[in-house]
């Protein structure tokens, strides 16, 4: 090899490293990545919140645009996320708003939707538990977007308002409409 | 030391050690393995609510939950490697704390020891050079010598 290319040789690993760690600075560390987004909705079967609706299964919803919330009535960022689910409810009736609510809080849920409304079409409880461990639940409030085929897009930890709806979820509705 | 301080810093003591065993103390097993086997998946995983911590130190609610699911595959009986690849398929790679190798893992693992290498290689190619320069003998014109031992003799004087 040619003795002046050799000299490079250290400027060439600099600048790879430089350009790879350059990369890992444009990530957010806090930004858990989902293993379900392109995956399908993993089956399920749960009973409904309110005693006298039955339990529902991934068959029901196929076909619908489908947006999955889970929540808590002990979780204050869900009772901040409320509001706009009300008001998405009105806005955009074709999406089927699914409240999947912990097991451990199910008076006090059906409490909170009596006192403050109800944004969702149907209400589901993760009894066992396992629903959330199959869907990489990290905490409440986490929402999926799943399409007519029962498909995964996106999953959004926190707190939902416009501004991440209509940056966010928009974008990704307008492909499945 | 009296037998109140003796006592209070046993207390202290104590206290450290409780966070650490406290999530493991309400669960029950059959035998010691199984038991080695739940506190080693759940030190290895990474609670995916408060990233910095393992799900056996972790407060977080879905930790707790993943310690149950755990926990009941460990009584299950399911493998080490089913658990992982459970966990793993819900939670991607990232809920592992030991990360499994993979082309995008594989500088992790190796890159010291490639960089180790290339070191070695390198400190010992510059070595034999110097030493290969070191060793040409060079011969002197006569003139050059002339010159050499005047200038040798001039500094003697």
């Amino acid at each position: 090899m040619n003795k002046r290319l050799k000299l490079f040789i250290p400027v060439a690993i600099f600048l790879m490293m430089a350009g790879f760690l350059l990369f890992g600075l444009t990530r957010d560390p806090n930004v858990v990545p989902s293993a379900l987004e392109g995956r399908p909705l993993p089956d399920f079967t749960r009973p409904s919140l309110f005693a006298d609706q039955g339990e529902f299964s991934k068959a029901d919803f196929l076909g619908d645009i489908l947006l999955v919330n889970i929540w808590g009535s002990w979780c204050i960022p869900c009772h901040v996320e409320h509001p706009f689910f009300l008001e998405l409810t009105e806005n955009e009736p074709d999406i089927t708003l699914l409240g999947l609510s912990y097991d451990d809080s199910m008076a006090e849920d059906r409490l909170f939707l009596e006192e403050r409304g109800n944004p969702f079409d149907v209400n589901m409880v993760d009894l066992g538990g396992s629903l959330r461990i199959d869907l990489g639940v990290t905490g409440a409030p986490e929402t999926f977007l799943v399409d007519k085929n029962g498909m995964i897009l996106y999953r959004h930890i926190g707190v939902i308002n416009n501004t991440i709806w209509n940056e966010t979820f928009m974008p990704l509705l307008e492909q499945i409409r | 030391m009296t037998m109140t301080s003796k006592s209070l810093l046993a207390l202290l003591l104590l206290s450290l050690v409780a966070p650490v065993f406290g999530a493991i103390a309400e669960y029950s097993f059959d035998s010691e393995a199984e038991e080695e086997r739940f506190k080693k998946l759940t030190y290895e995983m990474r609670c995916p609510k408060c990233l910095n911590s393992n799900l056996a130190g972790s407060d977080a609610p879905i930790a707790a939950d993943l310690r149950n699911e755990i926990y009941n595959q460990v009584r299950e009986g399911r493998t080490n490697d089913e658990i992982i690849e459970f966990m793993s398929s819900r939670y991607g790679d990232f809920i592992l704390y030991r990360p499994r190798l993979t082309f995008a893992t594989f500088f992790l693992w190796f890159g010291p020891a490639i960089l180790l290498v290339a070191g070695f290689v390198i400190v010992r190619r510059v070595m034999v050079s110097s030493q290969a320069q070191q060793g040409t003998e060079t011969t002197l014109s006569t003139d050059e010598q002339e010159r050499l031992s005047r200038l040798l003799g001039d500094k003697q004087d």
